[in-house]
């Protein structure tokens, strides 16, 4: 998918504004609890950075991964398992979830980049439906029923996770750290290769770049955020089951990253709010989530490529031409 | 009693004819599929839905306006090809000129939309719908009973699945199709009319797949999600078979159905992902797929 580079950090104007709009963005979580039910905003930013490590691959490197929820879910599965069986501290326990995540995201991006384009999409999809398949079969996820009641227990042995805006702080700050990793890995040498692979895959490999251990670098590190999420998301919840692998939630991560915008650092943050105030709106009324998540997909493919961040952006874009 | 590798012959043979049904569809689903690929260059994830819908078309036909099975088998496939066609001129047709991934995503959003819909108004369950009087009973083979209707399942698919490949690759309107394939803009410039001929292609991709959701519902029962996890494994098919050929989609679904019965007789547990471990390791091997090219 072609969705075009930003060039924020090359003007400087461009820069202090974000730089601002950041500041605001950081203040305005920090107070957040205060005003909305801390348990929503902790979900939301867990599916932020889902949403943002996604986008790692389809924004920056053009590869559509239908396979996410393996990272995701699987990582609350380890997570959710160290901590409650092993009785593991929560924090290394969410690293064990990630770095088994990226164990999982190199094995399916080994497999995956073998092919390209729509076939990328489908194996992923496929192996993650495998995985969803294992998942309900091996022991340790305790099938149908998930691993449950995961204590939340206390980070690094003395700040205590029970307490909601304890938990609200170490949420945002894993939020933040994984949403930095993304900046500078976009921002990074790596990152321009990756783009580079992104706009002409063949051009790359004439310039000697061997693109598929591009490929599968930008693959694990997406996946082992995706997973800092998943196991993050186990602790908050203190659970894990079967509906964090199914392909239902990859197909929302897409929808996240889509309605906030492909390609752009901010987006599938905003996309991820928007999509779980919409499902927490509607948990209420009987109308049906999956048509409504259908409905916004057709809409979003049809007018609105984009994407909101994305429409924003070239909203000040064209302004900001016109006025130099 | 006797016994193939210490197996009972009639579980093994058994198994094998559920394979086989289950080939069956993973064929006519697969062939739907590398069809309306090879001319549109779109990954119509809203097969499992028109397979869904198929299904649903023959059970309301018959509740609704007591139409039988057999009118329900021409009937359902015209009005789920119908609605594809409608599909195709308002929304896919505007977007052949983007990234393909574009196409795959708003199928999907299709896909959910009609699931949800249909799960709003039927609920998850499964609804009963019976077999024509002429195919119920079962016959006994000398080394099994087989269930009538199943094995008319399997030759109705084998029928579909020749005469589909018979239409591509032997008649006029196949050969237009299949010289889009390889350059619509020349053939636009023949005078063929090649957006009609994608409309036509998507349309009749959409009635296989309600073709084989009529066959499936006395089969399996008549349910909003039967789509949705069988096309999940149709696209493991066709990354195995390559969707270059059309001949390699129809064995591979059938290949790969009854590897997968087989596999329920010797190690149950694995029965549902062997498709999927036999998709990674085509992968390692053979990236393009047993029947594919490299692009």
């Amino acid at each position: 998918m072609t969705v075009e580079t930003q060039y924020l950090s090359a003007q400087p104007k461009l820069r202090a504004t974000t730089t601002v709009l950041g500041a605001i963005a950081i203040a305005a979580l920090l107070v957040a609890p205060f005003v909305v039910y801390p348990i929503f905003l902790m979900s939301v930013l867990c599916f932020a950075l889902f949403a943002c490590a996604f986008n790692l691959l389809i924004g920056y490197v053009g590869l559509l991964s239908f396979g996410h929820a393996t990272f995701f879910g699987g990582a609350a599965y380890f997570t959710a398992h160290a901590v409650k069986v092993w009785g593991w501290e929560p924090l290394s326990g969410i690293l064990l979830g990630a770095a088994g995540a990226a164990a999982l995201g190199f094995v399916v991006g080994f497999l995956a980049i073998r092919r390209q384009g729509i076939y990328f999409a489908m194996i992923t999809l496929a192996l993650g439906q495998m995985f969803a398949f294992i998942c309900l079969q091996v022991p340790f996820t305790h099938g149908e029923d998930g691993i449950q009641g995961v204590p939340r227990g206390h980070l690094l042995g003395f700040i205590d996770l029970n307490e909601p805006l304890a938990m609200y702080y170490v949420t945002l700050a894993i939020f933040l750290f994984g949403f930095f990793a993304i900046w500078r890995i976009v921002n990074s040498p790596f990152g321009n290769i990756l783009k580079a692979i992104r706009e002409n895959e063949r051009r790359a490999v004439s310039l000697g770049y061997r693109v598929d251990r591009y490929k599968l670098g930008a693959f694990v590190m997406s996946a082992a955020l995706a997973g800092l999420a998943g196991g993050t998301k186990a602790i908050v919840f203190q659970f894990a089951t079967l509906t964090d692998v199914q392909w239902q939630m990859s197909g929302e991560v897409i929808l996240m990253t889509l309605l906030g915008g492909i390609g752009t650092l901010v987006g599938p943050a905003i996309g991820a709010g928007l999509v779980l105030a919409l499902q927490n709106y509607l948990a209420a009324s009987d109308f049906p989530v999956t048509v409504l998540i259908g409905i916004i997909f057709v809409v979003c493919v049809l007018l609105f490529r984009r994407g909101i961040a994305g429409e924003v952006m070239e909203f000040f874009k064209t302004r900001f031409n016109r006025s130099t | 009693m006797s016994t193939i590798f210490g197996i009972p012959a009639p579980a093994f043979y058994g198994q094998l004819l559920i394979g086989l049904i289950n080939g069956s569809f993973y064929a006519l689903l697969s062939l739907g599929l590398a069809v309306i690929f090879g001319l549109l260059r779109v990954i119509n994830f809203a097969h499992g839905a028109q397979y869904m819908l198929g299904a649903f078309a023959a059970y309301l036909l018959l509740g609704y306006a007591g139409i039988g099975y057999w009118p329900s088998l021409i009937l359902a496939p015209l009005i789920v090809g119908v609605t594809a066609v409608v599909i195709e001129r308002t929304m896919l047709s505007r977007l052949y000129n983007l990234d393909p991934l574009y196409g795959l995503l708003l199928t999907f959003g299709l896909a959910l939309i009609l699931e949800g819909v249909f799960r709003y108004w039927f609920g998850a369950a499964g609804q009963p719908y019976s077999p024509p009087s002429q195919l119920t009973g079962a016959v006994n083979l000398g080394f099994m009973f087989m269930p009538i209707y199943r094995g008319w399942v399997v030759v109705a698919s084998l029928i579909i699945c020749l005469s589909t490949w018979l239409l591509i690759e032997k008649t006029r309107l196949g050969a237009y199709l299949r010289a889009a394939t390889e350059n619509a803009t020349l053939v636009q410039a023949f005078g063929v009319n090649v957006p009609r001929l994608l409309t036509l292609t998507y349309g009749l991709g959409a009635a296989l797949a309600a073709v084989a959701g009529v066959l499936a519902a006395p089969i399996y029962q008549v349910s909003p999600l039967m789509g949705s996890n069988l096309i999940i494994i149709v696209f493991a098919v066709v990354v195995v078979g390559g969707m270059g050929s059309i001949l390699g989609a129809i064995v591979t679904g059938y290949m790969l159905g009854v590897l997968e019965g087989l596999t329920k007789v010797f190690y149950p547990e694995a029965s549902s992902i062997v498709i999927f471990v036999i998709m990674a390791i085509v992968l390692l091997i053979r990236p393009a797929g047993l029947f594919g090219r490299e692009e």
